[in-house]
């Protein structure tokens, strides 16, 4: 443990401890661009020189560990005019383009230049220029304000594990970029322009829309994945401009996904924004509310509660689903369901369709098991938190992951062990050498996707992997090693809920029969637009169908009566993460037009149809929340679950496990609605650059 | 063009791969370097590389080396527009080096560049029938300044007549007699040695 002073303040500090960590511990803040708490350190831009008494020459305080009996100045003659120095020497080919610049007023070259360095420039000579690169639909290079501080060249390595970004060439002229042009193909480049400490990486989609100062930011939740990233929503007017990554150590650590990053542009396309009811001539036709409820009331009047059904889609919040469900209830229909893609999971014990380990729990364990999961695609920073566990394990024996379905790339090195149930069956077994590796280590994690869950043999698949995570030894006092992948971000919650079939109640498949054989009446879709619509007929056919939601996607297509909803950022709403985190998302805009919060839509409704919904507030709903499951009173903790069975024993299928999402960028009504996520798919996935730049 | 960009689509190969006397050396070479520290072998690969397809390095060739190394390909486009002696874009039969650094230009490195341009018709930077000419900086054979490099070989001491002989003869097809163009051996004083004039029998003590 050394000590040392900094500005004749003792500190003492862990061994390994930089002398710029030493400072911030003390709260002196040292300038630096190269310098990032979740990169590897190249001491490249000096801006954190400071002075050490006993050195010739000031240090770079980011790479000099702290040392017994050291002497740092941070504020002393020295290190000011080093600081100047170094200042002066990156602005010397730096452009004085501020005015134009997106990063302009959040740029860390303008804060630092203005802190700590000279008024004006020395220098006369030609600036150099340097060509714009190409990284893809989502990242816009303005390379000549690019200082070489290499964060995106380590972000790529090291956070995203796609190296393709470097620097090349040398000296004046080196360059950074991916030499050969090509859109960088991770899921989470879009970090990139938060760490670029310049102008340098910008985002495409945003350039030259708003400046930081326009902005209203709200901290809200993302439910692009079911990872419940924290974010920033950043509004002007009515209109979402962009999304950021917020800290949470827990969580997201400071990074998002580029789904969650750029797919807001899917929230002002394609959206319901009046109700319509559907005419007598076949047509949707627009209606005001009023008009909508009174046709809603006459199609369920005198219709038995054991023909009416609902279908919660993969965006749900907490608070709609329960008012969804209470209504039901009262209507006296049993037939509600949560899990669109026939996942089965939910009903059992909590731990039965959680990520028990949290993500933050990753971090601790020694062998990874994927089972028809693709954590890469399906929620990319539990990839990345994998990936960093994996990077952190020694070189000689790293964390060993192995996967058994489709076999992809996840950044880091797998073993692929198989495709389908009949390998997992001979690692439960014990016929399979990774048996051992589970078996030997000491927190094992097996991780259930929902390419493994949502399949008619899927609860005999919960229940060997259930099976396989008592067996190894992966459920214990300290340590639960079995994990349930979701996609949804509005699934868990809706599990909590117990948004399920009733007794006697129709699960998905059984609703999509029902409808096929006549033997509903009324299909309430909310928000569900993965389903086969094929099974509600042509309109006027079969089921009445109510869609509920916000996008005119595949459910509102074929919807009869319209009920206008509104998206995760236009509404205070509860979703739970799939570690089982409950998190409250706050408005940042209003609903376009005439749609409203979902809640408020069945609270409003429940009077013309004869069954006033007990809450008049959001206060008294989510009252009402805590009642039906005390998990929602417990914001952002992870309430500790208890082991029990669950899934079901019974035959596995032999066709393989193959995941849930097909196409990373579009996967929900959003995204699919978003042209940002669609160039994405024609430039990252289908390798093609845009003809218009 | 900035340093080391690569050449254009149209040039590139669609593919490299090393003959078997080269793979033969790649394994050579392989073996210098210890099993995790592989990645070291990318210079002299690239070189190998290079030696085998017309002196330049193609793009195909740079991701075949990063195969053989198991490295991100981008490690090696670093290491590769890093270097000047890698060439990124086709190069004519002769590369020309001109040094230009001090020592070569006060001893006349501008008369041979004046040389090298009237010969060949190119300019530095330029491509003319068989010869490709740049300028350089400083390849360490200041003691016989000013110099020119011909693929691998140095061709010293020279002055306008001088550079345009070693050209010509290049043209003729002939091979000239590489190092000191003024018969001097090795980098001995111009006038002749003045020391160890007398060659001391092997062995003899003193």
């Amino acid at each position: 443990m050394p000590k040392l002073t900094i500005d004749d303040m003792e500190i003492e500090v862990e061994a390994g401890t930089s002398v710029l960590q030493a400072c911030e511990r003390l709260g002196i803040e040292i300038p630096r661009f190269c310098y990032h708490d979740r990169l590897s350190v190249p001491a490249n831009c000096r801006m954190c020189l400071v002075e050490m008494e006993k050195s010739p020459k000031p240090i770079a305080s980011c790479a000099m560990p702290a040392s017994e009996g050291m002497v740092i100045h941070t504020d002393s003659e020295l290190t000011r005019n080093a600081r100047r120095g170094v200042m002066e020497f990156l602005l010397i080919n730096h452009p004085l383009d501020c005015p134009i610049c997106d990063q302009g007023g959040e740029c860390d070259l303008q804060d630092q230049a203005m802190a700590y360095g000279f008024d004006h420039s020395r220098f006369q000579e030609n600036k150099r220029a340097v060509t714009e690169k190409y990284l893809g639909p989502l990242i816009k290079t303005f390379m000549t304000r690019c200082i070489h501080c290499t964060r995106c060249v380590r972000f790529a390595d090291e956070i995203a594990g796609v190296p393709e970004m470097g620097a090349t060439g040398r000296g004046e002229h080196m360059e950074i970029g991916t030499y050969i042009e090509q859109a960088i193909t991770s899921e989470m480049s879009g970090n990139m322009i938060d760490i670029c400490p310049v102008g340098a990486l910008t985002s495409k989609p945003y350039q030259f829309h708003a400046r930081p100062w326009e902005l209203k930011r709200v901290e809200t939740i993302d439910v692009l994945d079911a990872v419940g990233s924290n974010v920033r929503v950043d509004a002007r007017g009515g209109e979402v401009m962009r999304v950021l990554p917020r800290l949470h150590e827990d969580v997201n650590e400071e990074w998002i996904s580029d789904k969650t990053r750029f797919a807001y542009d899917g929230l002002k396309r394609r959206r319901l924004d009046r109700p319509y009811v559907r005419g007598a001539d076949g047509k949707l036709k627009q209606a005001t509310w009023s008009e909508a409820f009174a046709a809603l009331a006459a199609r369920l009047n005198g219709v038995p509660g054991d023909r009416i059904a609902a279908i919660a889609g993969d965006l749900v919040d907490v608070e709609a689903v329960v008012a969804l469900k209470d209504l039901m209830a009262a209507l006296g229909s049993p037939h509600t369901d949560c899990r669109q893609d026939g996942a089965a999971i939910g009903g059992g014990p909590r731990a039965g369709y959680l990520f028990n380990t949290s993500i933050a729990g990753i971090e601790d364990a020694d062998a990874v098991l994927l089972v028809g999961a693709n954590p890469r695609h399906e929620a990319t920073l539990i990839n990345a938190r994998i990936r960093k566990t994996w990077l952190a394990s020694d070189a000689r024996a790293p964390l060993p992951v192995a996967q058994i379905g489709e076999a992809v790339d996840l950044t880091f090195r797998t073993q692929h062990l198989g495709t389908g149930p009949e390998t997992l069956q001979a690692v439960a077994d014990g016929a399979h050498p990774f048996f051992q590796v589970l078996k030997d280590a000491e927190r094992p994690m097996i991780v259930v996707g929902m390419g493994a869950l949502a399949r008619p043999d899927g609860a005999a698949v919960l229940a060997t992997a259930r099976r396989l995570a008592e067996s190894v030894g992966a459920i214990g006092d300290d340590w639960c090693g079995f994990n349930v992948l979701h996609a949804a971000a509005g699934r868990v919650g809706a599990l909590d809920a117990g948004f399920l079939p009733g007794p006697g109640g129709r699960d998905v498949a059984g609703i999509l029969n029902g409808a096929r054989e006549g033997a509903l009446d009324l299909v309430w879709l909310f928000g569900a637009d993965e389903l086969d619509m094929s099974a509600f007929g042509a309109p006027g056919e079969g089921p009445v169908v109510v869609y509920q939601g916000h996008h005119g996607d595949r459910g509102a297509a074929r919807a009869d009566i319209i009920l206008p909803g509104a998206a995760y950022t236009e509404k205070a709403a509860t979703y739970v993460s799939l570690e089982g985190r409950v998190q409250q998302a706050r408005q940042a805009v209003f609903p376009p037009g005439e749609a409203r919060e979902d809640w408020k839509i069945l609270r409003a409704l429940s009077e013309p149809l004869g069954h006033r919904l007990p809450y008049d507030t959001l206060a008294q709903l989510r009252a009402r929340m805590v009642d039906l499951n005390p998990v929602f009173g417990r914001i952002n903790t992870l309430v500790p679950v208890d082991w029990g069975a669950f899934g079901a024993d019974g035959a596995m299928d032999a066709a393989p496990f193959v995941g849930p999402v097909a196409n990373y960028y579009m996967t929900d009504p959003i995204s699919r609605a978003s042209e940002t996520m669609a160039r994405c798919v024609d430039e990252i996935l289908g390798g093609q650059r845009a003809a218009a730049e | 063009m900035s340093l080391g960009a690569p050449a254009a689509d149209d040039l590139q190969p669609a593919s490299f791969a090393f003959t078997p006397e080269n793979r033969a050396r790649v394994e050579t070479i392989l073996q210098r370097y210890p099993a995790d520290r592989q990645d070291s072998a990318v210079l002299p690969l690239l070189d190998l590389a290079q030696r085998q397809h017309d002196n330049w390095l193609p793009r195909a060739a740079m991701d075949h080396v990063a195969e053989i190394l198991d490295m991100p390909k981008i490690r090696v486009y670093e290491v590769a527009s890093f270097y000047t002696m890698l060439n990124k874009a086709p190069v004519a039969k002769h590369f020309v080096q001109i040094c230009r650094t001090t020592p070569c230009w006060l001893c006349g490195s501008d008369e041979v560049e004046r040389a090298v341009r009237e010969t060949t018709g190119a300019a530095p930077g330029e491509t003319v029938g068989d010869f490709t000419v740049v300028e350089v900086e400083c390849l360490g054979a200041c003691v016989n300044a000013p110099m020119v490099q011909i693929n691998d070989d140095y061709y010293e001491d020279l002055d306008y007549h001088r550079t345009v002989q070693v050209l010509e003869a290049l043209k003729r097809g002939e091979t000239p007699a590489i190092g000191s163009q003024t018969g001097r051996h090795g980098s001995e004083p111009a006038g002749g040695a003045t020391t160890l004039t007398k060659l001391r029998p092997a062995g003899t003590a003193g």
